[in-house]
């Protein structure tokens, strides 16, 4: 968990918030208002987002058409979110995203980053060594599918589509969208059926 | 003019880091490397303008997708990266 904000970082947002305020830039209205999105984002939007694209080929058609769209239909917020962009595991292709320069995540959908995430570790190893990375979740790629990092360096949010999990024939999407964790959305992790 | 998919290009070998302050999104790893172009993702304010509050022109943005060995003389053969890389850092090969 992340250690409490310290008293000095509180005055200092305290004092960027008045002078943001002062200038008019920003509102604290528009400030809670963002903050409230973000708060209601959750990886079980993402969750049920896979799940349905699983079960529902319309569904998922929009998905990869229109991300904003699709993620609107399942309950999030994503006026004034940067575009969302979806990355399609297949058999023989696996994908991981990072930002290498801060922490680009698409928060309008998936709520906050993880601290990992964050991290000038799992940042720089990425895309350097992502099959050492993988390894210590307990992800295990296999040789013949290749490894996609995806560094969201610009103007999109990127979330992976994983591929549904074998022995899940005839789930319904609920059960389905219980597999899907953060991790999966992200390409650290695999749904697993068992 | 946009670049169409598949056109082999090169990010330009360019630190503008080292000439004074800046914002750039290119990563510094993949400077001077090969990639190709995979999408095309649109056109956005140019950030290196943004963050210092300049006027922005829109630029392309493409999503540029490199073998991963080559940049990191190490990995498996096969392995890539994707990454946004706006036009003016783009050149053809």
């Amino acid at each position: 968990m992340a250690a409490p904000p310290r008293p000095e970082s509180i005055a200092l947002l305290d004092k960027l918030m008045a002078a943001l305020s002062a200038k008019g830039i920003v509102t604290e209205a528009q400030i809670a208002a963002r903050q409230a999105i973000t708060d209601k984002a959750s990886p079980e939007i993402g969750a049920r987002m896979v799940a349905r694209a699983w079960t529902d080929e319309a569904y998922r058609d929009l998905l990869l058409r229109d991300g904003h769209a699709a993620a609107e239909q399942m309950g999030a917020t994503m006026a004034g979110a940067p575009p969302l962009g979806v990355l399609v595991n297949t058999p023989t292709r696996h994908h991981l995203v990072v930002c290498t320069l801060c922490s680009c995540y698409p928060r309008a959908l998936l709520g906050y980053p993880p601290h990992w995430y964050k991290s000038f570790a799992f940042r720089s190893r990425a895309v350097r060594e992502p099959r050492a990375v993988l390894a210590e979740w307990g992800t295990s790629i296999p040789d013949n599918v290749e490894i996609r990092v995806v560094d969201s360096t610009a103007d999109f949010r990127w979330m992976v589509l994983p591929q549904r999990p074998a022995g899940t024939e005839g789930w319904d999407e609920a059960r389905l969208a219980g597999l899907v964790t953060r991790d999966a959305l992200v390409g650290v992790g695999l749904p697993k059926a068992a | 003019m946009t670049l169409a998919l598949g056109t082999t290009v090169r990010v330009k070998d360019d630190w503008p880091e080292r000439r004074g302050p800046c914002h750039i999104r290119t990563p510094h790893y993949l400077r001077g490397r090969q990639g190709r172009i995979e999408r095309v993702l649109g056109r956005f304010k140019n950030p290196e303008d943004l963050a210092f509050a300049r006027p922005a022109p829109e630029r392309t943005l493409y999503h540029v997708l490199f073998e991963q060995a080559p940049v990191w003389g190490e990995g498996a053969a096969g392995d890539t990266l994707l990454v946004e890389i706006f036009e003016h850092w783009l050149e053809p090969h």
